[in-house]
């Protein structure tokens, strides 16, 4: 059993695509929830849209990757507001059982063979991030995400950063985007902007019977949040294929983990438990198996790969039951937590 | 018509009505009218005003058993609910169909009965949501602080200034979710004059509030008149209504049953007859005050 | 951004909002599909083929596959003429119909020279230890059989009333636990996964011929885990006073954990309970149904009246009903209410645990994450029929079973649930209160 090698790969989620796709997606939530009291139970699919969006902008559209993006985005938007101008008026709890259809539709809208031609229905899309496509058809993906890379051929790092030119340009433009993000959303939840969207989330109608237009704030917090994730699901593309199958219910589940990880009510708590999430699920997802292998766990290599998601469902209900601000949530705000 | 309040005996308005006094009777200068409305909770008719004003710059007073639908009156008013039919006006412009903030920015501002305090907010935060200048409350303005520093710092102030009256001002870095039921209320009311409102809607002020902050509350509202509001107020506790109502509106199952300046309105015979049914012989300020009568109806 | 809140009805903002998504979805379905149509993708083995004339594939022609264990399943062939069917197990036989309306006019399937059967639009493929397999169509001129409309809608309405009648035992349960303590339990998908899967267990105990001890003790066992989750985990924090909206992430949490716990003890495959391969008698035309089905249905009918007639009658059941009206007014007329919400756990778990079953043979097949698959379901009746009303759930179920089962006679099957879920959306638009529901407090 190699433990230091268990550890190495661990420690490289910690600057992986994928952590910082769900950092991303978390911090949507985090503006959501945290901030707006939006119950989202559908960030997959303002994920899917942003992934989806930009592959079929490359493969149908033929459009260079940054106009591609957008229509991930745009469609994030669209989906918001489609979503939003209805449902904003509902009690909180409806919300979530809307937002959890909404992004099951669109699942199963992605997987279904009826728009299989340009979604890929149950193979889902690949070889948009270019350069040069498929074998098949050279043509696709052209001007996809790899073609913007300046950094010359090579492996670059350290252990356990140690990546060639393609994910160390992903994982720069990765960690630019989210410190943007970051930064927006810090600077936004601590303006009189966020002020109002914090009392929405305590009690609409008292922000309501002062006068504010509360269903605005909400759409525009629906929205913000919606294109975070629709960043989120972008970072997913950029790394890899897109398949309807990632973004389903458990992936929000998963994201809802990683937000009430970090605390829901703060701006790096998400970044923080997407990174914990991920390390821990990296680490747990080696350590058991390797155990396994070499007879120290009674399971089959099989079984002990899948006790993490056993361990991330009740660490999500230990979360809420003992530790409802996080992290790394301001623990004055425990004693008042209902 | 406005004169300085004392704790001991304010001095009431007087002759805000024209032509004889009954239900629904005109009023020499309104800022609000109802007109015809109706509110139907399944076969339940909760509201069904004919007519009533309210007077300009005056203390009215909203009483009635519970279940007369005082709280959904308000909620109609303010636009938190809609009524079957009716029109009603604030300061001669209609508000039917006005969605609840923006009857908020007209000037209308009320309080809820179960008291709407922003636990996770600071008491000061509370405050300043009150405030209807702000200009980086919109998203455009809210990413460049320098655009709106120089008016929180303003806002800020006055904030300071009106939690001051309220005895709130040591609170003011606490979550609201730390005080004490009573100066919950005492908040609720400080954040909506942040808002400078023309007419204070409250529904049940003293509700809850000990003893000793109802001295001050009373005071606070006498205040709002001084500085030139008008207060529509909701109270079952009739020696506190009898001290500071310039004028009192009487509701029972969904009606006004009766109007008039607080002393007279308590002899009127409707009015014992809406509170205490057959057990006419009970002092109505014992029976009306803060003990829900016994079946009347479930309040929430 | 400020937006009027008020001014445009909702009738018409739903179905504008409604109009862009088809819409948008339209634009994308403008692309001709160059992979071969697929459903089920997410079993693990494959039959697939195509529909040709003369080498030239046929799009659009409606495939349809019985297999063991009850499994249906129909797809349209793509540009090329090509279709995918993922189905559940291997070393099985497959019956494979192709649908002869949906040919174009004038041709029929002709005899496949690889097989000898006679009606050549019906064969029988076997699926190899390989798990994939190829059935081919040929077509020409000839004479072709039809399946009538009317057979097909009154087919669809069967197993919709099947199917509802199964989504009812589960959602009465979410909606009298929602009505009596205010919780959206996420984890009810588990509780119905879990009769299924006591039952395989105890089957694979104790033989298949003790099917219905095995069945009693699984439900047995379901009210054990409802009691007990009651007891260890939602009556302590109902005692804290915790929120709605945390008690609703604890049920997800606990929905997730205890999901791939299943999925650690039974693994990732499909298993089937003895007798879900009963055979299928005609009933007329060519509608058909099984002893499985009339089974299923006739138990649902009777545990749901028994449900009704406990919460009419019986003390307990009055209670419940007067928690679900107003706890609070319940509480101070001397209701025992942690104890009606023990009562309503244990209650729930065991309708949710035999719907489980039920949902094992008519899916058919048991795995880990089959309450997952029609969690949403269930909210939508629930939803559909009023949150915390009983009856609306059971209302609710029907119409969602009927919905989805016969709307793959318009719409791509793989789309089925969309109808379900876009209805439940479009509920809670019109009115979230539901059917049979009340609107809520103001203020
Ligand atoms: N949303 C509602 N649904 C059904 N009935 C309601 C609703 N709101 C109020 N009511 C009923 O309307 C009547 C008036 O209530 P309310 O206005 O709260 O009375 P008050 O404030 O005078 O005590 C009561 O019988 C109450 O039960
Ligand atoms: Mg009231």
């Amino acid at each position: 059993m190699d433990i230091l090698g268990i550890f190495l790969s661990s420690a490289s989620f910690i600057l992986a695509p994928t952590t910082i796709a769900y950092a991303l997606a978390t911090l949507g939530l985090a503006l959501h929830f945290g901030y707006g009291g939006l119950l989202n139970m559908g960030m997959a699919g303002f994920m899917a849209l942003g992934a989806y969006g930009y592959a079929i902008g490359v493969l149908t559209f033929g459009l260079p990757w940054y106009f591609a993006a957008f229509v991930g985005i745009a469609a994030s938007i669209v989906f918001a507001l489609i979503l939003g101008i209805p449902t904003l008026r509902l009690r909180g709890d409806y919300l979530a059982i809307v937002t959890i259809a909404a992004a099951e539709i669109v699942r199963l809208m992605l997987l279904s063979s009826a728009f299989g031609g340009v979604t890929g229905s149950a193979d889902g899309l690949s070889g948009f991030n270019g350069p040069g496509g498929t074998v098949t058809n050279p043509t696709v993906g052209a001007g996809g995400f790899n073609e913007g890379n300046p950094i010359p051929e090579g492996v670059y790092g350290f252990v356990p950063f140690l990546d060639n030119e393609r994910t160390w340009y992903l994982r720069i433009v990765g960690i630019l985007i989210l410190a943007i993000a970051i930064f927006v959303v810090w600077r936004l939840v601590n303006s009189p902007w966020g002020r109002v969207i914090k009392g929405i989330r305590e009690d609409e109608d008292a922000v309501r019977s002062l006068g504010k237009n509360v269903f605005a704030y909400k759409l525009q917090v629906l929205i913000i949040g919606g294109v975070l994730g629709a960043l989120g699901g972008l970072m997913l593309a950029f790394a890899t294929n897109v398949n309807s199958s990632v973004y389903v219910t458990s992936l929000t589940f998963f994201l809802w983990t990683a937000l009430l990880l970090g605390g829901a009510a703060t701006v790096f708590g998400p970044l923080a438990g997407s990174i914990i999430f991920w390390v821990l699920q990296a680490f747990l997802g080696l350590l058991f198996p390797a155990l396994a292998s070499v007879g120290l766990m009674p399971f089959t290599t099989i079984q002990a790969a899948q006790i993490k998601f056993i361990i991330v469902g009740f660490a999500l209900v230990l979360l809420v039951v003992f530790r409802p601000q996080g992290l790394f949530g301001n623990k004055k705000e425990l004693t008042f937590v209902k | 018509m406005s004169s300085k309040p004392t704790s001991s005996s304010p001095i009431k308005s007087t002759g805000l009505h024209v032509g004889e006094i009954k239900p629904g009777v005109a009023k020499k200068d309104p800022i609000l009218i109802a007109d015809g409305v109706r509110r139907q909770f399944g076969g339940l008719v909760a509201v069904d005003v004919d007519h009533v004003e309210i007077p300009r710059n005056a203390i009215t007073a909203l009483i009635g058993p519970n279940g007369a639908g005082k709280t959904t009156f308000f909620n109609l008013l303010t636009g938190f609910d809609q009524p079957n039919e009716g029109k009603w006006s604030f300061n001669g412009k209609s508000l039917a169909k006005v969605s609840a903030f923006r009857v908020a920015r007209r000037g209308l501002i009320r309080t809820f009965q179960l008291t709407k305090a922003l636990g996770l907010l600071t008491v000061m935060d509370n405050m300043k949501l009150g405030s209807t200048e702000q200009s980086g409350e919109k998203l455009s303005a809210s990413l460049f602080p320098f655009l709106w520093t120089k008016k929180e710092t303003e806002i800020e102030a006055k904030a300071t200034e009106i939690l001051q009256r309220f005895k709130l001002d040591t609170k003011k870095d606490d979550f609201a979710a730390s005080l004490s039921g009573g100066q919950r209320k005492l908040l609720e009311m400080a954040r909506a004059l942040m808002t400078d409102p023309e007419l204070v809607m409250l529904d049940e002020p003293m509700a809850g509030v000990n003893p000793a902050l109802t001295e001050s509350l009373l005071e606070h509202i006498l205040g709002l008149k001084a500085q030139g509001m008008t207060v529509l107020f909701v109270e079952h506790d009739m020696h506190m209504v009898r001290h500071i109502a310039d004028w009192v509106i009487v509701m029972a199952e969904g009606r006004v049953v009766a109007e008039g300046a607080p002393d007279e309105v308590m002899k009127n015979p409707a009015v014992i007859d809406a509170y205490l049914g057959s057990h006419q012989d009970v002092d109505l300020g014992t029976v009306t005050g803060r003990i829900t009568l016994p079946k009347i109806s479930k309040e929430k | 951004m400020r937006t009027n809140s008020t001014v445009q009805p909702r009738v018409s903002r739903f179905i504008s909002a409604l109009g862009a998504f088809v819409l948008a979805f339209g634009v994308l379905a403008l692309g001709t599909p160059a992979h071969a149509d697929v459903v089920n993708a997410e079993l693990p083995f494959k039959i697939s083929g195509n529909v040709q004339n003369k080498g030239v594939g046929i799009p659009a022609v409606s495939i349809s596959m019985t297999g063991p264990a009850g499994f249906v399943a129909t797809v349209l062939t793509d540009a090329d003429g090509k279709y995918t069917v993922g189905v559940p197990e291997k070393l099985a036989d497959y019956t494979v119909t192709v649908d002869e309306m949906t040919l174009p006019d004038g041709v029929a399937v002709i005899d496949n020279p690889a097989t000898e059967f006679v009606e050549a639009s019906v064969q029988t493929v076997t699926v190899g230890p390989g798990g994939r397999t190829t059935m081919n169509f040929f077509i020409g001129q000839g004479e072709r059989k039809t399946t009538s409309i009317f057979d097909q809608v009154v087919q669809r309405l069967i197993s919709g009333i099947n199917f509802g009648l199964m989504l009812a035992l589960a959602s009465v349960g979410l909606s009298l636990i929602y009505g009596t303590t205010g919780i959206s339990n996420f984890a009810h998908a588990e509780l119905v996964t879990f009769g299924a899967v006591a039952t395989y267990g105890l089957v694979a105990l104790m033989g298949g011929d003790l099917l219905w001890l095995a069945i009693i003790l699984a439900l047995v066992l379901s009210a054990a885990l409802g009691w007990g989750q009651d007891a260890a985990l939602w009556a302590p924090l109902r005692r804290r006073g915790m929120g709605l909206v945390q008690l609703m992430i604890v049920s997800i949490g606990l929905s997730l954990g205890v999901r791939y716990l299943y999925q650690f003890f039974i693994g990732g495959s499909t298993e089937q309970l003895p007798g879900s391969d009963a055979e299928r008698f005609a009933l007329f035309g060519s509608v058909t149904l099984s002893a499985i089905d009339i089974a299923s249905m006739s138990i649902s009918v009777i545990l749901i009246m028994l449900f009704a007639l406990w919460l009419n009658r019986s003390k307990v059941g009055k209670a419940t009903r007067a928690i679900s009206d107003n706890p609070g007014l319940a509480a101070s007329s001397g209701i025992d209410v942690d104890g009606v919400v023990r009562i309503v756990w244990i209650i729930g778990s065991v309708l949710a645990g035999f719907s489980g079953i039920l949902w094992a043979y008519f899916r058919p097949g048991i795995r880990w994450d089959m309450g997952g698959q029609i969690l949403l379901l269930i909210f939508a009746a629930t939803t559909l029929g009023g949150l915390g009303t009983a009856y609306g759930a059971l209302v609710g179920s029907l119409i969602v079973g009927i919905l989805v089962e016969s709307s793959s006679l318009v719409i791509p099957s793989d789309l089925k649930y969309v109808g379900a879920l876009v209805v439940l959306i479009g509920i809670l638009l019109f009115r979230p209160q539901g059917i049979l529901g009340r609107k809520e407090r103001v203020g």
